[in-house]
């Protein structure tokens, strides 16, 4: 980047104090408090500990009936699912304000600068803005269908969170069949899309829900048997119970730990970026052909839902992702032991179990973030694939290596069995060959930027 | 399309099959069964029977949109109700395996598929294409045919009536019961769905010959 266009760019050293401080605050706060809100409310979702904490606040529980109760225990639990929904929201807008930074750095150009510092409320702006503008609904469309498709997109994504872990005590409800669930509910999504494409009445639009309808159900099969490697591992479909059967330090990981699941990483990786509809399999939209796919018709809220979910669905497959390959929340030194003693006997968790539930969140998220802002990079490398290479890729490639990836699976999983050392040894190799593979990265991206003459710089932000 | 006396024929057949075997469930299966047989005690509404009556109720209208609806996606919308509430019902019966399954399986890949094949037909809006009715007097006849046996399985069966029990992990239980006892139907069941795929395959293969001749 050179000097002229760093004068453009709002650098953190221009911008007034208050405004950077209101950013920082903002920008890590509104998490980290919608998080802390459901972890400290969370124990409120059991009615037992519910009608405690009310009689603690003074109220008088005993006088209400049955009926009384289960009334104040629903109203808490909408409560809790406002939050959480809350936190994917802001996750989603955060996203974009982050995707629109690194695109314009990859691309060389200035991006947001205007709104707080870095631009970091344009997120904030741009739903705004969005909110005011006139609900149009065509005049040949259908009128019912065209409008009900938002709210289709919407539940599927907010369902997710039901099942999507945060931290070691911190999930809204850690099903059995957790991931199974996970992969259902998302088709909502693909049921909104294939409706909003038909119910707008243009051509633009139902080619672009045909084209993400195609895709979802090709590369759901890859996605799902990529999962299931994890899973096998696993012997659970639990959410927690996947995360709770890998260690904490990477050649612990379900990723490194069979040199198979690797490869699963990689086939789940581009399936959910096929199914998220992102570049480049963001063919359902693709500018350059369709206008906007199958939101084309779409003004206002119902585009702003449309758009939250798309990049709310970073989160939850970076989340997915982490959880399944990445040894989710798990903290070095501290195993289930550490956690079950800091919890105490007593009713309420001592003051160290909240420490590490907060640590154990931050590993999480970080992790997260760390595979989020992959798929953003992927986005702004690679060009949009054509229709036939997308089928070709899926039914071609991606599904037969993903049943040789489940096959050898089970394989390894039998020779686990006998020889349980071997699961170390791969853990060990491969996390080693991980490394040598991201330094050697490094060393060409470094190698590169120096050859044109730039060199490594941080500071232009 | 067919006669319209054959058509009268082929419903009137139908119907004599369904009251058959409505006569022989009643005198033969369910009658017997019922006999001596405890008769269920209604007690005081609770919130979950409040809840399975909501989810049963979200259930059957969504049936009736599918078959009530003259634009099939509609029909397509009021199906997804009732596999939604299915589903739902099977949470309530404690089976959360089966219900996911159901989600994935019904919502994830059926009906995407119906959706995907009405946008794929062409003069799709069009009600003589696509929501048939065979009129008034075949369905009231279907109706009459039907009725009695679903009333009389509904209210003469000895529903046993079983607290539900706690959500347990199911999924080691199926895959033990599909991979052990159930092999051969679950085997059986595979080569229904690889026919299929040589039918789909043999049918795609067909256009594309039409095309180059």
């Amino acid at each position: 980047m050179n000097s002229k266009t760093q004068d453009l760019c709002a650098g953190s050293g221009k911008t007034a104090r208050g405004v950077v401080l209101a950013t920082l605050a903002v920008g890590f706060g509104l998490p980290l408090v919608l998080l802390a809100a459901v972890l400290l409310l969370s124990p409120l979702s059991k009615p037992a500990m519910l009608m405690a904490a009310l009689g603690a606040a003074g109220v008088n529980v005993s006088g209400w009936s049955v009926t009384g109760q289960y009334v104040a225990w629903i109203v808490a639990i909408a409560v809790l699912a406002l939050i959480l929904l809350s936190f994917g929201a802001v996750i989603s807008g955060m996203t974009v304000w982050w995707e629109m930074r690194v695109s314009s750095r990859m691309q060389s150009r200035v991006g947001y600068n205007r709104v707080g510092a870095a631009g970091f409320f344009q997120w904030i702006a741009d739903a705004v803005k969005l909110l005011l503008k006139e609900d149009l609904v065509p005049a040949d469309a259908d009128a019912l269908l065209f409008r009900a498709a938002p709210y289709f997109v919407l539940t599927g994504f907010g369902l997710v969170f039901v099942a999507l872990p945060f931290g070691e005590s911190l999930i809204a409800a850690d099903m059995n069949v957790g991931i199974f669930y996970i992969t259902a509910v998302t088709a909502l999504i693909v049921v909104g899309i294939l409706i909003a494409g038909w119910s707008s009445n243009s051509k633009w639009a139902l080619f672009g829900g045909m084209r993400s309808a195609a895709q979802v159900i090709s590369y759901e099969i890859p996605s799902g048997l990529a999962a299931m490697v994890p899973v096998m591992m696993s012997g659970t479909l639990s959410m927690q119970g996947i995360i709770r059967s890998q260690g904490a330090w990477p050649w612990e990981w379900h990723a490194f730990t069979n040199p198979f699941a690797l490869a699963a990483f990689a086939i789940f990786f581009v399936a959910q970026l096929a199914e998220g509809n992102r570049t480049p399999f963001d063919l359902p939209e693709a500018e350059s052909e369709l206008v906007a796919g199958y939101l084309s018709e779409y003004s206002s809220f119902r585009f702003a839902l449309f758009f939250l979910v798309e990049f709310g669905n970073l989160w939850v497959m970076s989340a997915i992702a982490v959880t399944l390959f990445f040894g989710g929340w798990q903290v070095p030194f501290v195993g289930p032991e550490a956690f079950a003693a800091a919890r105490g006997v007593g009713d309420l968790p001592g003051a160290a179990w909240w420490g590490l539930q907060i640590l154990s969140m931050l590993v999480f998220v970080a992790k997260t973030l760390v595979v989020l802002n992959v798929v953003v990079w992927v986005r702004w490398t690679l060009p949009r694939i054509r229709v036939d290479q997308m089928m070709t890729l899926c039914w071609k490639y991606l599904v037969p290596i993903a049943f040789v990836v489940f096959v050898a699976t089970l394989l390894w999983q039998m020779l686990i069995a006998r020889l349980p050392v071997s699961a170390t040894v791969s853990g060990a190799v491969m996390f080693a060959a991980a490394v040598v593979t991201a330094l050697l990265f490094f060393r060409q991206t470094r190698q590169n930027i120096s050859a044109v003459g730039d060199r490594v710089d941080f500071t232009n932000w | 399309m067919e006669s319209k006396g054959g058509k009268l024929v082929a419903w009137a057949l139908a119907a004599v099959a369904v009251v058959a075997f409505v006569v022989y469930m009643a005198t033969q299966v369910v009658g017997p069964a019922a006999r001596g047989m405890p008769r269920p005690v209604a007690g005081a509404l609770t919130l979950p029977d409040v809840l399975f009556y909501v989810i049963a109720g979200f259930t059957v209208v969504g049936a009736a949109g599918v078959t009530l609806s003259r634009n099939i996606l509609y029909s397509a919308f009021g199906l997804l109700t009732a596999l939604l509430g299915a589903g739902a019902l099977y949470v309530m019966l404690s089976a959360d395996f089966v219900a996911v399954a159901q989600l994935l399986v019904y919502i994830g890949g059926v009906l995407v598929l119906i959706l995907f094949a009405v946008m794929l037909t062409s003069r799709i809006s069009d009600i003589k294409v696509s929501n048939t009715s065979f009129g008034l007097f075949g369905g009231v006849l279907l109706f009459v045919a039907a009725a009695p046996v679903l009333l009389s399985v509904a209210l003469l069966t000895p529903w046993r009536v079983v607290p539900p029990a706690a959500l347990a992990p199911t999924a080691e239980v199926i895959g033990d019961a599909l991979l052990s006892r159930w092999l051969l139907p679950f085997e059986v069941a595979s080569l229904v769905l690889l026919s299929t795929l040589i039918g789909a395959v043999l049918i795609a293969r067909k256009e594309i010959k039409a095309e180059e001749a």
